[in-house]
């Protein structure tokens, strides 16, 4: 029978690197992530984690050690936040053109200034381009799951990308909740060690990061955009193993009563169970509602997303994050899946909770009733002080 | 110490077809480093010259594991490669010795590098970091880097009417870095080749940290006969503009001690680079004066350890 451990989202990211049996962990301290270097640190120390730390003197450096460490065919782990991974961006572009299949877990912080330590998406979603894959998780037992299952998809040949394993700053990072632990054996038949197709081998030697001329580049980066597209049947094989080994079961999304549903909200991360409370309490009242929590935002899960609203009548985007001048992400995502659909129903583009502000199941009976009065045209605000 | 017949016959790890200029230091220094580092070398670049000319997908010219890594990180780079080998090597995964070095020229390691430099040292990764330092970012096209000397016209400290180039003297960073209590540090030239494979050697040799910095002509962005190149680095030390020395183990050592120094004029207006101070005797005396109280202090320091 597994283990049950009390734990906090921190704890929980760490011991999915443990799990994982990382072979090299390169990390910097930032609040609130400090916990999963401390843990790491302290597991490292006291031998019961058989790994290299490398305490490195920023953020860049981690990722540029991770790369250099995963190149070498060793599997490569690190974790920051906000701040920390906008220092790491130029190295989050290399880790996907160098094709290392680091995981990397970032507690989602707003950025400063003003200087904040609290949560928001804003950190990750503006990452999105570079070409991570992206997990929100939104149970602590869904991080520590998710790093194994990140490192299988991240390693896997017709992947080769790195991906990120994303958590709510606080909402997770430091509060506890029970996880179910895995055996290290059954985890290891799960996960078995890495080997890559190319590495840094003294008997076979090759160039890392060459100059590419216009001749050669274009065709790498379709190579990326091909493999995001692999990812999707890669992800769901992962997950099924998963299911069939832990009996945990995760989708590129997570769908709650919205087969019949005439609203469905679409969040991502810990409001999106908040939002599972409200769903119920309208459900008693008669209201047909529903919600889609994208588990998954790179790749983007399309068909999915398409298949779960394609009989909507209504459409409301909650965006604990803000693209200044456009808006939420997640909206612009959802309307731009939907261009194409037969189903032209209105969608609604919601901002709360941002810098960390709680959003509650109130917040959202809110969004759901401001739906009712609101123009879709309009970027909509939840709880803005005069 | 292998001798240049020697080191003729290990092979060319740094092969000819790369793009540098003609009279080019880098290569001449890079070749050498692999001539001495062998086989089972990984080499992490940082951008700049040598990582340019010498890695056009699909051509290179490394016959070792090479990784290029962005500007400002290639010690951060090489901290995870000798970790991750250290770590397979520990599961018995990985079975040779294998020798790691970090290159980066005086932009990537002076400036922007600087920082990733500084903690791959205080962490004691198992590298030899080389600097080929030519001075200026000549990859961009000559612009000042704080390893530009004083009074050097680059494209951002240009000679004008005003101001006649750069007015700040050079950063001393074989001195930051035996501030970091390092076992292994030196300058050297391509001039004097047995001294600088001798240090390599040393450097390679260490079971930590070691750190080269090396003085590299570069004909385009110093205005300097290619032809002159070995020439011109030679200068460099007989006029005490560029000191060959090593601190090891605590103890300094001046290689090369001009018996009777040159005149800086003799190094300066060989180049381009200086040649707006030809009629300016005050900002001459100060280059010759900042030399003098460096070398006697470098006398000093050799006096006091040893």
């Amino acid at each position: 029978m597994s283990k049950q451990k009390v734990m906090m989202g921190n704890h929980a990211l760490s011991y999915g690197a443990v799990v994982s049996k990382v072979n090299v962990i390169s990390a910097y301290p930032i609040t609130p992530q400090t916990q999963v270097v401390e843990l790491l640190s302290e597991l490292c120390s006291n031998g019961a984690l058989d790994s290299e730390f490398i305490k490195v003197e920023s953020e860049h450096s981690a990722m540029a050690a991770c790369i250099g460490a995963s190149a070498v065919g060793a599997r490569t782990f690190t974790a920051t936040s906000a701040q920390g991974l906008a220092l790491m961006h130029e190295m989050l572009h290399w880790a996907v053109g160098a094709r290392t299949p680091v995981v990397m877990g970032n507690i989602n912080r707003s950025m400063g200034p003003p200087w904040t330590i609290w949560s928001e998406q804003t950190d990750s979603l503006s990452q999105r381009d570079t070409g991570w894959l992206q997990i929100y998780a939104s149970s602590n037992q869904e991080v520590y799951d998710s790093v194994p299952i990140a490192f299988k998809i991240a390693e896997h040949k017709k992947v080769q990308l790195p991906v990120m394993v994303v958590l709510d700053a606080f909402f997770l990072s430091h509060t506890s909740e029970n996880v179910m632990m895995m055996d290290l054996d059954k985890a290891e038949t799960y996960l078995p060690k890495y080997k890559p197709k190319h590495k840094l081998d003294v008997n076979e030697p090759y160039t890392f990061g060459a100059l590419t001329t216009p001749e050669w580049y274009y065709e790498l980066r379709y190579k990326i955009q091909k493999a995001h597209e692999n990812a999707i049947s890669v992800i769901e094989e992962a997950q099924s193993e998963f299911k069939d080994m832990f009996g945990r079961e995760y989708g590129l999304v997570e769908e709650y009563k919205t087969a019949d549903a005439d609203t469905i909200l679409v969040a991502i991360s810990t409001a999106a169970s908040t939002a599972k409370d409200t769903v119920d309490e309208l459900r008693e009242k008669g209201v047909k509602a529903g919600l889609l929590r994208l588990r998954f935002v790179r790749p983007f899960p399309f068909k999915k997303v398409r298949e779960v609203l394609s009989s909507a009548k209504k459409i409301l985007v909650l965006d604990r994050n803000l693209s200044p001048g456009i808006g939420g992400i997640i909206f612009q995502e959802i309307k731009s899946a939907m261009y194409n659909e037969s189903n032209k129903a209105p969608i609604y583009g919601f901002i709360a909770g941002l810098g960390g502000r709680d959003i509650t199941t109130e917040t959202i009976h809110n969004i759901f009733e401001e739906a009712e009065k609101q123009d879709p045209k309009n970027i909509i605000w939840m709880e803005v002080k005069a | 110490m292998p001798t240049i017949k020697e080191l003729t016959r290990t092979g060319d790890l740094f092969t000819s077809g790369h793009r540098a200029c003609a009279g080019c230091g880098g290569t001449i220094i890079l070749r050498l480093l692999m001539a001495n580092a062998g086989k089972n070398t990984v080499v992490g670049a940082a951008t700049g010259c040598m990582e340019v000319v010498s890695t056009i997908y699909p051509y290179t010219s490394w016959d070792v594991n090479f990784v290029h890594n962005a500007f400002e990180n290639s010690a951060a780079t090489v901290s995870g490669i000798e970790t991750a080998y250290r770590a397979l090597k520990k599961k018995g995964k990985i079975k040779k010795d294998i020798k790691f070095i970090a290159y980066g020229g005086d932009g990537g390691t002076f400036d922007i590098g600087l920082q990733s430099l500084s903690g791959a040292v205080e962490r004691g990764h198992n590298m030899l970091y080389l600097c080929y330092n030519n001075g200026a970012y000549m990859n961009t096209g000559i612009q000042r880097s704080s390893a530009t000397p004083f009074g050097a016209h680059t494209t951002t400290s240009p000679a004008g009417s005003k101001i006649k180039g750069k007015m700040q003297q050079r950063k001393d960073l074989t001195e930051i870095m035996i501030a970091h209590d390092m076992k292994y540090v030196a300058q050297a030239t391509p001039h004097n080749w047995s001294d600088l494979s001798n240090k390599i050697n040393k450097a390679l040799a260490l079971n930590g940290p070691a750190f080269i910095n090396v003085l590299s002509p570069c004909p385009l962005g110093w205005g300097s006969d290619p032809a002159q190149s070995i020439q011109i680095a030679k200068l460099a030390v007989e006029t005490l503009y560029w000191p060959v020395y090593e601190y090891e183990n605590g103890k300094y050592k001046i290689n090369i001690k001009p018996k009777k120094p040159k005149d800086i004029e003799e190094f300066l207006f060989v180049q381009n680079r200086f040649k707006h101070l030809k009629n300016e005797k005050e900002l001459i005396d100060k280059i010759r004066k900042h030399l003098n109280e460096k070398w006697n202090e470098l006398l000093n320091k050799e006096k006091c350890t040893n």
